[in-house]
């Protein structure tokens, strides 16, 4: 007996009980139903929901790996003691910390989600599949995973079931887990301690009178927002050899998978675009007021202002909230007009943010959440506009 | 003997449970907010509340015969804040500390909509007696759920109760603490406290379904 048929016959089992949803979707995750539908007009296509979700994550899977090598080369450079990137040893500090975080991340969500189903007898709904791989992508290496499990189950129940489940949801549920950690456990989600391993523990050896260096483990936009130099070169911005959260350092392969995403037409490339475009406007009305000699280096938002516009787009994790969050299908515009306003105006909002709170160097995931509460609103208003449009164009024609 | 009639009893149990003011009538939730980040702050307002509430009652319910219509409204806004004013100067001379943190909200409980929803709907059409046990189950309804949110705010995001450490010591690491617990600040923070009522409201909805809106 091959492992479908005792998936099957395990549905078959628990059919008609309260428990039939979580074996349903353990069956169709894997494979496709025994019996489909007989009468009635059908469109068959490939690109269902748990299509859309996987080929995401296929896009993902390049920042977690480049992720996880990323999270030993800052551990042991930060130590002193720099290894190649590509080295097992490298690897190993990754895979020990960032592993769990996928694996509480995922038990966590998948198992509300299972629980919810239960509950309200509907199926179980793959749309944790994604959120489930972008919360270990988006959080500090050294976050403790009770933290994680409390901000996961808090973003999946608040942020998701309490609107009706997936697809219902107004605010992109991983970045409300990461909103939930930011507010709730401040100090494991900025300052200059968290984005590297090992140097929140080296920090409390030293309080205990041990004596070693401190590790600082400072990201680019932390060190600017309190201006400071920074000494990573651009190529080390670009291809992501720099402290942050897990997965969002490489512009690189954020890109890959941005490209992944467009070509397979899962991604819309009217957000990312817009969101760029949205950014670079924000970076040079920066770059023109430092110029024209508008604020002195004496301000405190002299540094992050004048950062060349484009650096904006390779430093902090713009790329990976633009390419992955801001593209979400369901927290999105859904009308092609609305996507560009939508998008310009989360590349403008991440950079003003950045620039102008100093206490939390990053926009994008604030820009992210308030233009998903946008997003209806401006629908609803490119849709109005639409239907005055053509009653116009139905008055000329009658009249 | 019973000490109240079962009608009696009823306005007092009422808008404790199928007819709370906050959860239910959806009233008073800004106060709700506000102050309920500690146990004590909730605890004290609701017994302001609780005072302003049943003893404006009882006074709206003697005159009721003899208000004008027209100007039903100021007259119930003259009652209110007199007795505001006094539990403020009540507040001021005995606990001066607590009254800096209720800071203006005890001021607002003029604003308050449970008490001149209560003065309109109830008082002016019943009698003292009846409408000062109308007044105590409202405010205690209130009361109840302001205790309930204080407690939860207070206990997760300061980790203490009261004042009273009893989670341990966040910065010597006794109790909780020395197994990496770390309070959620998020707790403090207004928005979790409408989170919290939210989460109120579900539970009380999903356990009795009468309770739930049509649309």
């Amino acid at each position: 007996m091959g492992l479908k048929s005792n998936l099957h016959n395990l549905k078959e089992k628990y059919k008609g009980t309260k428990m039939a949803p979580a074996f349903n979707a353990l069956h169709t995750f894997l494979y496709l139903p025994n019996e489909t539908t007989h009468n009635g007009t059908h469109i068959k296509a490939a690109d269902d929901l748990k299509r859309t979700m996987n080929t995401v994550i296929m896009a993902m899977v390049p920042c977690l790996i480049f992720g996880m090598f990323n999270a030993g080369y800052q551990h042991f450079s930060a130590l002193g003691a720099p290894v190649d990137f590509l080295s097992w040893d490298a690897f190993y500090i990754g895979l020990i910390k960032v592993l769990p975080l996928v694996i509480v991340s995922y038990g966590v969500g998948l198992g509300i989600e299972f629980i919810f189903a239960t509950i309200n007898n509907h199926e179980v709904e793959e749309g944790y599949l994604v959120t489930g791989m972008l919360v270990p992508l988006i959080v500090p290496i050294d976050i403790p995973l009770w933290m994680l499990a409390v901000a996961v189950a808090f973003g999946v129940v608040i942020g998701k079931e309490v609107f009706g489940g997936t697809g219902m949801n107004i605010l992109n549920p991983a970045l409300t887990i990461r909103a939930f950690l930011f507010f709730a456990y401040p100090t494991w989600m900025s300052g200059d301690k968290v984005w590297v391993h090992g140097a929140v523990e080296r920090t409390k050896e030293i309080a205990a009178g041990a004596n070693v260096d401190a590790i600082s483990g400072e990201t680019i936009l932390g060190s600017l927002a309190q201006g400071h130099h920074i000494d990573y070169s651009l190529s080390d911005m670009f291809f992501g050899f720099i402290p942050g959260s897990v997965g969002e350092t490489s512009t690189l392969l954020i890109l890959l998978g941005a490209l992944f995403l467009i070509f397979t037409k899962i991604g819309s490339w009217r957000i990312m675009l817009s969101a760029v475009v949205g950014a670079l406007v924000m970076g040079l009305i920066f770059n023109g007021v430092v110029s024209s000699g508008w604020i002195t280096e004496t301000s405190k938002f002299y540094t992050l202002m004048s950062t060349e516009f484009w650096h904006h787009l390779i430093i902090g994790g713009f790329a990976f909230g633009v390419v992955f969050m801001a593209t979400d299908p369901v927290t999105a515009s859904q009308t092609n007009k609305g996507k560009w306003i939508y998008g310009f105006l989360i590349g403008f909002l991440s950079i003003m943010i950045r620039v102008f709170n100093p206490a939390y160097p990053e926009g994008v995931m604030l820009a992210i959440l308030l233009m998903n509460v946008f997003a209806p609103t401006i629908d609803h208003y490119i849709i109005q506009g639409n239907v005055k449009k053509r009653m116009k164009r139905l008055k000329v024609k009658t009249a | 003997m019973a000490l109240l009639s079962k009608k009696d009893t009823k306005l007092i149990t009422d808008p404790l449970m199928d007819n709370n003011p906050i959860t239910i009538q959806v009233l008073g939730i800004c106060s709700a907010l506000a102050i309920t980040a500690q146990l004590k702050a909730s605890i004290v307002m609701a017994i302001s509340v609780m005072a302003v509430l049943a003893i404006g009652n009882v006074v709206i319910s003697l005159m009721r015969n003899i208000i004008p219509s027209k100007i039903r409204i100021i007259v119930q806004l003259v009652v209110v804040a007199a007795l505001v004013i006094i539990v403020d100067q009540v507040l001021k001379a005995f606990s001066y500390e607590l009254s800096k943190t209720l800071s203006v909200f005890v001021g607002l409980i003029i604003t308050n909509c449970i008490i001149m929803g209560r003065f309109e709907a109830f008082a002016l059409a019943n009698g003292p007696w009846k409408s000062f046990l109308d007044g105590i189950g409202n405010a205690a309804g209130y009361g109840l759920i302001l205790v309930m949110v204080g407690f939860f705010r207070e206990l997760l995001g300061s980790g203490t109760l009261l004042g009273f450490k009893v989670l341990g010591d966040p910065i010597e690491k006794t109790g909780l603490y020395a197994l990496g617990y770390e309070n959620n600040g998020f707790m403090l923070l207004s928005p979790m406290a409408l989170i919290v009522v939210g989460i109120i409201i579900w539970v009380q909805r999903s356990r009795n379904k009468a309770l739930i809106e049509d649309h």
